[in-house]
Order: C-alpha cells, then sequence, then structure tokens
C-alpha cells in the first residue's frame, strides 16, 4: 500500500484534473442539452428533425468513437478547439489554455455526448408536467416560449432533477476515458502511468483510482437516491 | 390532432407562414454551416476522394473484401463479447437482484424457532451478507466501467489467474459493471411491485424464497424488459472499450485498416454509422416493449388513458436515458 503513499500527489492531481474536466463538461452538457431538448419540442418542424437526428445519433454511438472524432476529427476540421480559452475561465482552469489541446477536445467529446442525454432527462421533466398547466398557459394567451419559460421549465425542473444527476454520474464515469485519449494527468492516465510504464503493484493502485472516483459518485448518487424518496413520500 | 402538442395551438394562417419561413431558414443556414464548417475544410484536404472512401464502399477496389473481411471479423468479435457479457450479466444479476431481496426478508426474522447462538449468528451473517453486497453494488455502480476493465485485465494476470484471451478480461470487466446495474434494475422492480402481490404469496404459505422466485422476479422482469433491453444497449456500446485492453473488438481492427489506408476519418464514420443502426433498432424494440407493456395491463387502461402525456411530446418518448 505503500504507493498511496509515496504517489499521494499523482493521484490528489489525477482528481482534480478529473474533477475539473467533470465540471467544465457537465456545464457544456447542461447547457447544450438544454438547447437541443428546446430544439425537439419547438414548433419548427426542421429544428425537430435537428434536435431528434442528434439525440439519436449521440445515444446510440460508443463514446469512444465520439472521443475519436473529437481527437482526429477536430484537427481535420482546421479547429484545436481554441474557442474554449475564454478568458475568465482559462484562468480559472489552467488546463484550459495549455497549447496540448487534449483536455479541450475531452470536454466537447464528454459534452456533446452526455447532450443527448441531458436532452431526454429534460423532455422527460416536461413530459411529467401536467399537460392541464401547458393548456392554462395557453388559454391565457401565452406564446410558446412565454409558455415554456414561466410555466412548464420551471416545473419540469423538479422531475428532471434526478434523471439530470444520473446522466451527471454517468459523466464522471465516462470521464475516465480522457485518459485513454491523451489528456496527461487525470485520474485513468494516472492508473496506466503508474501501472503499466512505472510498474507499482496493480491492486492498491486501483483502490487509490477507484477512491478517486467514488469520492465524486457515490455521495452524488446517495444525495439522489434521498431526493428520489423524499419525492416519492410527498407525492403521496 | 392527435399530433397536437399542448404546449402550442393549432398554428393558423399566420402561424404557418411564419413557421414555414423559420424552417426555410433553418435550412439554409444548416446548409451552410455544414457545407462551410464541415464539408469545405474537409475537401481541402481531400477527405472526400475515392482514394479514400473506395476500400470501403466501392467493391470492385481491390482491397475491399481484405477491409470488410477485417472489419467482419471486428464486428463478429464484439458481438461475441456483447453476448457473452448480456449472458453474464443478466445471471449475475438476477442472483444478485435475489440475493438483496432475501437478504433483506431474512433480516426482518427473528430465527425464533433456533437456539440463541444460533439466532443471532445467522442475524449476523445476514447483516454482514447484506453489507457486503451493498458495498459491491455502490462501488462497481460508482467506478468507471474502463477502468474495471483495464484493472482485471491486468490485475488477474498479476495475480496468477490467466486466462489465455482477452476477451475473458473484457467480459469480466463488463459483467461486474452490467451485472450490478441489472441487479438494482430488478430490485427496484421487485421492490415496485403492489405490496399485495407479497401478501397474498405469503398468505398461501410460501416461503420468502418461492415468493421471490415465483411471484416477484417474473414479474420485475416483464416490467423491466424496457430497460433491460436498454441496458443491452449500454453492453453493445461498452464493448468497444475492449479496444483498450487490445481485444481485437471492431475498433482496435478499424485501426489495423487506417494503419494501412490512413483513411481514420472515413472508417470511423462508417463504424459509428453501423452501431448507431443497430443500436437505434434495439432502442426501437425497447420502444415496442414498452408500448405492448402499457397495452398488457387492462386494469390500468382507464388511468392510464388519463395520464399520458400530451401526443407530441410522448410520440417518440424512448425508455429511460442510459448512458
Amino acid at each position: 500500500m505503500s504507493v498511496l503513499v509515496e504517489h499521494f500527489d499523482v493521484f490528489v492531481g489525477g482528481f482534480w484534473l478529473t474533477f475539473q474536466l467533470c465540471v467544465l463538461a457537465a456545464i457544456g452538457a447542461l447547457i447544450l442539452g438544454t438547447i437541443v431538448a428546446v430544439m425537439r419540442i419547438s414548433p419548427v418542424p426542421p429544428l425537430r428533425w435537428i434536435g431528434t437526428a442528434y439525440v439519436t445519433v449521440f445515444r446510440n454511438c460508443p463514446l469512444t468513437i465520439v472521443f475519436f472524432f473529437a481527437a482526429f476529427g477536430l484537427p481535420a476540421l482546421g479547429s484545436n478547439a481554441d474557442f474554449l480559452r475564454i478568458p475568465g475561465l482559462s484562468s480559472i482552469f489552467s488546463r484550459l489554455g495549455i497549447d496540448l489541446p487534449y483536455f479541450r477536445f475531452a470536454i466537447i467529446a464528454l459534452s456533446v455526448y452526455t447532450a443527448a442525454f441531458v436532452c431526454e432527462a429534460i423532455r422527460s421533466g416536461i413530459n411529467a408536467v401536467p399537460p392541464g398547466q401547458a393548456e392554462a398557459a395557453r388559454a391565457i394567451g401565452l406564446t410558446f416560449s412565454q409558455n415554456l419559460r414561466l410555466v412548464v421549465l420551471p416545473q419540469a425542473w423538479k422531475s428532471a432533477i434526478v434523471p439530470l444527476g444520473s446522466v451527471i454520474i454517468a459523466m464522471i464515469k465516462n470521464s475516465a476515458l480522457a485518459g485513454f485519449f491523451g489528456l496527461t494527468g487525470d485520474l485513468s492516465n494516472s492508473a496506466q502511468n503508474l501501472t503499466s510504464a512505472g510498474g507499482e503493484p496493480i491492486i492498491p493502485v486501483f483502490i487509490g483510482i477507484g477512491i478517486g472516483y467514488l469520492i465524486m459518485t457515490v455521495p452524488f448518487g446517495l444525495f439522489l437516491d434521498r431526493v428520489e424518496r423524499r419525492r416519492a413520500v410527498a407525492a403521496r | 390532432m392527435s399530433q397536437q402538442s399542448v404546449l402550442y395551438d393549432a398554428p393558423g394562417p399566420r402561424a404557418k407562414r411564419v413557421t414555414l419561413i423559420a424552417s426555410a431558414v433553418i435550412a439554409v443556414l444548416v446548409a451552410a454551416g455544414a457545407y462551410f464548417l464541415v464539408y469545405r475544410p474537409l475537401d481541402e484536404q481531400g477527405q472526400f476522394d475515392m482514394e479514400l472512401w473506395g476500400p470501403l464502399i466501392d467493391p470492385s477496389n481491390e482491397v475491399f473484401s481484405q477491409v470488410w473481411k477485417l472489419l467482419g471479423q471486428g464486428f463478429q468479435a464484439t458481438l461475441t463479447a456483447a453476448a457473452l457479457a448480456i449472458v453474464s450479466s443478466l445471471v449475475v444479476g438476477t442472483a444478485l437482484a435475489v440475493l438483496r431481496v432475501q437478504l433483506k426478508a431474512t433480516m426482518k426474522r427473528r430465527f425464533v424457532h433456533h437456539s440463541r447462538p444460533t439466532a443471532i449468528a445467522l442475524r449476523t451473517l445476514t447483516l454482514v451478507l447484506n453489507g457486503i453486497t451493498r458495498f459491491c453494488v455502490e462501488v462497481f455502480r460508482g467506478l468507471p466501467v474502463v477502468i474495471t476493465i483495464f484493472f482485471v485485465a491486468s490485475a488477474l494476470p498479476d495475480l496468477g489467474v490467466d486466462l489465455g484471451r482477452i476477451l475473458w478480461y473484457l467480459v469480466i470487466g463488463l459483467t461486474l459493471y452490467n451485472g450490478v446495474v441489472i441487479a438494482e434494475i430488478l430490485r427496484s422492480g421487485m421492490e415496485g411491485l403492489p405490496g399485495g402481490q407479497r401478501e397474498a404469496a405469503e398468505a398461501i404459505g410460501l416461503s420468502s424464497f418461492a415468493t421471490i422466485r415465483l411471484i416477484l422476479l417474473p414479474q420485475a422482469f416483464r416490467i423491466m424488459l424496457p430497460a433491460l433491453i436498454s441496458q443491452l444497449i449500454v453492453v453493445l456500446k461498452d464493448t468497444s472499450l475492449g479496444f483498450i485492453i487490445s481485444y481485437e473488438e471492431v475498433l482496435k481492427q478499424s485501426q489495423t485498416v487506417i494503419l494501412n489506408l490512413e483513411n481514420p476519418i472515413q472508417v470511423y464514420a462508417l463504424v459509428a454509422l453501423i452501431y448507431i443502426l443497430v443500436n437505434y433498432a434495439l432502442s426501437k424494440l425497447a420502444e415496442y416493449a414498452q408500448r405492448r407493456m402499457s397495452r398488457g395491463r387492462k386494469t390500468g387502461t382507464l388511468r392510464k388513458a388519463k395520464d399520458q402525456p400530451p401526443a407530441a411530446l410522448a410520440a417518440d418518448l424512448t425508455p429511460p436515458a442510459k448512458l
């Protein structure tokens, strides 16, 4: 178990980078997912088609392939994801500004993939709003966007929060793939470095890496269980 | 009118005109965006050359059959791993779900017919087992499946367990994760059943294990079928992680093709397309199962009809999203 003590800084650094990646990707996925969800329920048919196509493609495509496209396709399109170097943001998340673009690619791949699931979670929340609410809003003459903004979405958030939470947990777990696609220094990349290249014993490293991920996922999951149970009691 | 959403009124002449114009504008914007941001940069690099696409789509190309033979082997390996992982996670998941529900039932028992030390021992055993299963569920559900696979593949040989083929490491890794998830799906299905089911079973004298086996589990499978099918999609998608441990599945085979032909974008686009088609078909199957299920529940039809979400929103409401 001495590996855990000796390389404590590696584990902590890996955890920190994974955490940053997850925060940024979650923000990206929530924004993009909400946009896609609104597109899917909008009155304009082409927008609905685009939304549906987006969700179909990214829900059914393995994340591995999405990562491949982010890491090899984006450079082919002539982009190094430089638009993510947002001045204020990149001073907090220093990895954003570094010339190795894999951190930004990982954020894009995770956000784009997770957004499809976020969209479905929000839509399931919208579906849970009693139709009478939207009908009443229409009856008093609210337009589509007012209806959505003032009546439907605020109520949809309430029942969307648990599925959204599960989506974010899944995203945290999916972020492990980034380490296999060139992102240096996150938890899963540290795992490879310590075991394959560093020759450290496998089980303790696994425990250390495992704890790193479980710190993020398990409390979140327990919290969601509680929210769900409280809601179930309240609904009775 | 049945396809009308409650979010907006049936469009009148003006709204129809506005919608039409908006549609046209959006179509033009999308086409322009696709052309300038995707097609042009790719075309400038010659990514649409027949030299790169030919081996994949042109049967008269000299390497066409070789490429497809490689990819075919890859798909075969992917499906083999997926099938094995699905079967073993279903077995493990069912066993774990039954065990956890049984333990929960046993925890309520006082073991009054046993002597005091035996009763205490039995109760402690139940508690410990319950704790262990709970711990395993939380851990394997909370760990990234990539990490699980990676460590199974490197730790087992290290511990002296050599399974010979990489396939088995992938299957074990996938089973550890998906077995636990399936167990939780089935368990929540069993706990979601009306309490009367269990009470009736106990009233006619079934033991708690027989109740689970004969009454609860079959119903849980039925109710949870859509969720189980979506989990199968997850397994199929996750077999692509096998390339990390060098399992010869379709992505690994693609890399061999790419190494020779240097056409990564084309090959991955094709593989992605095939994945999407297969998984889309599976998700349609899950939807179909869900529809049949809700039709089969005759007692619930009256309430169901009233609770239906608005048609346009529900039209393509898919089973719970799974990553």
